[in-house]
């Protein structure tokens, strides 16, 4: 598996943020701020604010497995866990169970349980590595799949919750397509750009440190096991958020939202877009919500079945990995280092292109 | 010179381990039926500087690992600075000012100089978990530079790791061993793989630094391990068979049979 890159941060960089955001950065920024004003309203829906979802959850995955190290298969567990808590504690349709307290209440407190979650989770998986990491989050994730499926005093069995919606504020009303699209972007951009920040800061670092050499770290004065579960913790809040706005967003939370596929979706989106870096996650979430919305179309289009669309996503993603195991980053990587070598000599021109 | 296997000359019957940096009693390691350690009793005085010879398989890194907390001994009891510090975790260790280096680099790679530095600064102080980005100027950064210049490393400060010579590499794990205050250093082979000249340097670093750091260094290079130490101890199988200054260790002919290689073995 690719491990994230540090970027060189202690010496201060020249310049103020501003300066040091790369252009293609802003070129992308504006392109999302006006996509609205070009795509319809299904697209900008089913594609853009679910890729952004997604893209948030499979951040969470990446900060664990590019930079800590550990590949977790429970993140769309801790995703679903926020979801439900805000129907639990929030408003929905099952007025049986939903306590109707206000959102500045049920957010935060629906966040702080999901990070006590993540933390028990990360506590119980950090004492493993590798594969072993990958089979105990995947049997945490279906075993909270089968809770909330079998549970109905507080997750309400199989049927889950529906009318979960977000509240109105500032005359906003949330639900609505534009908004929403505003909503998710703000957040995602939040998550993305504090993910890159903690991946500089003393914490980031450290984590990285883990990963590399979790033996040497300890000889320097750290204490792995901590630092492991604290980026669960960490790692928790962005799938929590991630998860609260894909219930507001589809108006439910049930045991489908949490099922293993689900959670083998996430770490697809992942792999495919790239561990080494966070713009990795939601590349692999756009790449994602696109085979995922029009491979039926496109099989139908062939005149073939559409209910096999499930292959064309298949074989999509494995084309993808085949080529390159660090994802779409890896093959940008590979273009990138194609052009800037001489065809005579196949040096290193030293040249980068842009 | 004595038999360190009864007592060391620095050793006295005092228990607790009052007045020295580091105490060893009745230190052993097994791995299965291999008895890697056996019966190891040494003390070492604060500032004291000492050199453990041996020929490899002879326990010297086992002794380090269960010195620093990588793996637990077997039986036995170790105090640092008076304190028993025998089941604690190696964080702990390295809390109270004990370091070491390591045989093989064990660095991060991917990383800069200055941020592996950072990161063994960072380590001994607050703010392990810090989300907050480091600026420059700041004590730690400050003294992150001043270790980087300490061993000479000052031009290759925003270099990766893995652009960094082999001898590069081992100045950086000193500079790392230095980091934070430390009262006490194990330096594992920190000749190991260089040049002439970076051997020279590196003495300078050890003769240069603060008295009242002391440190063993594990070596094979006879002359850096004699010329920087003011004791040495000698081990084979796993256990202590000499003590003694330097130039008594040079002119011990046993030591020369086993270990120079001037015997008829």
């Amino acid at each position: 598996m690719a491990d994230a890159t540090s970027i060189n941060t202690l010496p201060a960089q020249p310049g103020n943020w501003f300066d040091r955001v790369p252009p293609a950065y802003w070129v992308l920024g504006l392109v999302l701020l006006v996509a609205p004003a070009f795509v319809s309203p299904f697209i900008l829906g089913e594609v853009f604010s679910r890729a952004l979802i997604l893209g948030m959850i499979a951040l969470s995955l990446m900060f664990l497995g590019g930079y800590g190290g550990m590949v977790s298969l429970a993140q769309m567990a801790f995703a679903g866990f926020a979801g439900y808590m805000v129907a639990v504690f929030g408003s929905s349709a099952v007025v049986e169970i939903s306590q109707g307290w206000p959102w500045w209440l049920v957010i935060p407190l629906a966040l702080i349980l999901t990070v006590i979650f993540s933390v028990a989770i990360g506590w119980l998986a950090v004492r493993t590595e590798g594969i072993y990491t990958i089979m105990i989050t995947l049997a945490i994730a279906a075993a909270f799949f089968y809770f909330t499926r079998q549970n109905y005093d507080i997750f309400n069995g199989f049927q889950g919750f529906n009318s979960v919606e977000p509240p109105r504020l500032f005359g906003v009303d949330w639900r609505g397509n534009y908004a929403f699209y505003f909503l998710t972007l703000f957040w995602a951009v939040v998550c993305y750009a504090v993910v890159l920040y903690v991946s500089q800061a003393p914490f980031g670092l450290a984590l990285q440190g883990v990963r590399d050499n979790p033996r040497r770290m300890a000889a320097l004065g750290y204490n792995v096991t901590a630092h492991r579960v604290a980026a669960y913790a960490f790692a928790g809040v962005i799938a929590g958020l991630g998860g609260i706005l894909s219930t507001w967003q589809l108006s439910q939370i049930s045991p489908g939202t949490v099922s293993i596929g689900a959670a083998i979706d996430i770490l697809v989106i992942a792999v495919v877009g790239g561990l080494r870096h966070p713009i990795g996650a939601f590349i692999g979430a756009f790449v994602f919500v696109l085979l995922e919305t029009f491979a039926k179309d496109f099989l139908i289009t062939l005149g073939m079945a559409g209910e096999r669309f499930q292959l064309v996503i298949g074989l999509g993603f494995l084309l993808i990995v085949f080529f390159s195991p660090d994802g779409l980053l890896g093959l940008w990587d590979k273009f990138k280092a194609s052009r800037n070598r001489d065809p005579l000599t196949g040096e290193d021109k030293g040249e980068r292109p842009l | 010179m004595t038999d360190a296997s009864v007592m060391t000359r620095n050793d006295n019957s005092a228990q607790g381990g009052a007045g020295y940096a580091l105490e060893l009693r009745d230190i052993s390691k097994k791995f299965g039926a291999l008895e890697a350690l056996g019966g190891i009793n040494m003390t070492v005085r604060p500032g004291e500087r000492r050199a453990v010879l041996g020929s490899n398989g002879a326990g010297k890194t086992t002794l380090f690992n269960c010195i620093t907390g990588d793996f637990p001994p077997t039986t036995g009891a170790i105090r640092f600075f008076g304190e028993d510090i025998t089941v604690f975790p190696a964080q702990e260790r390295i809390r109270r000012g004990l370091r070491r280096t390591y045989q093989i680099s064990l660095l991060f790679t991917g990383l800069t100089v200055r941020e592996n530095v950072y990161l063994a600064c960072r380590g001994v102080s607050r703010g392990r978990f810090s989300f907050i980005r480091p600026r420059r100027g700041d004590a730690l950064s400050q003294t992150t530079e001043e270790l980087v210049e300490t061993v000479n490393l000052q031009d290759a400060i925003n270099t990766p790791v893995n652009e960094l010579s082999y001898g590069q590499q081992r100045q950086l794990e000193i500079a790392m061993a230095l980091s934070g205050a430390p009262r006490f250093i194990l330096f594992d082979e920190p000749a190991a793989g260089l040049s002439p000249t970076e051997r020279v340097e590196l003495i300078n670093i050890l003769t240069g630094l603060p008295s009242h750091v002391g440190y063993i260094i594990i070596e094979h290079d006879m002359d850096v391990a004699l010329r920087v130490s003011e004791m040495v101890t000698m081990m084979h199988n796993g256990r202590i068979f000499k003590e003694g200054k330097p130039a008594e260790i040079e002119d011990d002919p046993e030591v020369q049979a086993l270990y120079l290689g001037g015997g008829n073995e």
